[in-house]
């Protein structure tokens, strides 16, 4: 588990490149093939993907309504 | 007579995809602020440069390019706007060491939860508080790029739009920077934990 040069630490590698879809198909498939088998690292793959749909939900704040107010103020005239 | 016409109606048409744009962008000030709010150092300064960057736009209407992306092109108003008002004032850079590796979150989580193992339930031991400050707590050059693709969600190529810089690096400070936030994450764990 998690030893340098074993193939979990190879996958821990892939992991952001695999969630971002830039892997190349045979590095997909050696991934997926390597996650298949080794419930360790599929249970830390889940964790990073719930991981950045929480972080973008805790994080975003709706726009203040005065300041779409404001926005609106700013559109120029017609004459 | 035929003259007066025909500059009527350009006006007209001027005027006409000039509304379009102001209502266009607009309709994207939701999301353009949600960007912006984790861009600039304080609801208050993202509320300005917000505001700073519609005036631009509506001013410098005719220099966007329709068909493209209007968002990134509020994004890159912003950014700049960011840039040259001094607003990126650094924190103490806390770059020192290496940020672990990618499973140290998930590994120090479950450690101090007794083995829980249900990877959604780990997730949520980080309150929105933890979130917030420990993104604040990232780097700026780190954290624009998180803060672009993975809250606002642009592309690599947008993102190195906006920011002016090379998609590789880009790329290199997004995975740097997910791994800061983890690392700053932990130890916000910690720190309760002790």
């Amino acid at each position: 588990m998690g030893h340098i040069d074993d193939p979990c630490s190879h996958c821990e590698e892939m992991m952001q490149p695999y969630l971002d879809h830039i892997l190349s198909e045979e590095e997909m498939r050696e991934a997926e093939h390597h996650l298949d088998e080794c419930e360790w690292c599929r249970k830390r793959y889940r964790f990073e993907e719930s991981l950045r749909v929480y972080v973008r939900t805790a994080v975003s704040e709706p726009m203040p309504a005065a300041l779409k107010e404001k926005l609106a103020a700013l559109r120029i005239p017609l004459n | 007579m035929a003259e007066a016409s025909s500059d009527a109606t350009r006006l007209a048409a001027g005027a006409r995809d000039r509304v379009r744009f102001e209502e266009e962008a607009l309709a994207l000030a939701d999301q353009v602020y949600r960007v912006a709010r984790h861009l600039a150092n304080s609801k208050e300064d993202a509320e300005e440069l917000v505001q700073e960057t519609y005036a631009r736009a509506f001013r410098s209407w005719r220099s966007y390019q329709p068909g493209t992306n209007l968002r990134a092109w509020l994004l890159r108003i912003l950014t700049n706007l960011n840039i040259d008002r001094g607003r990126r004032q650094q924190r103490t850079p806390p770059m020192q060491g290496l940020e672990a590796n990618d499973y140290f979150l998930y590994d120090r989580l479950a450690e101090t939860d007794g083995g829980l193992t249900d990877e959604e339930r780990v997730v949520e031991r980080l309150s929105q508080d933890d979130i917030v400050s420990a993104l604040s707590a990232v780097p700026h050059d780190f954290r624009d790029v998180i803060v672009l693709v993975d809250i606002g969600d642009f592309s690599y190529q947008d993102a190195a739009q906006i920011l002016d810089i090379p998609i590789g690096t880009v790329m290199s400070r997004l995975h740097r920077g997910r791994r800061v936030l983890k690392r700053e994450l932990a130890e916000s764990v910690a720190e309760e934990g002790s």
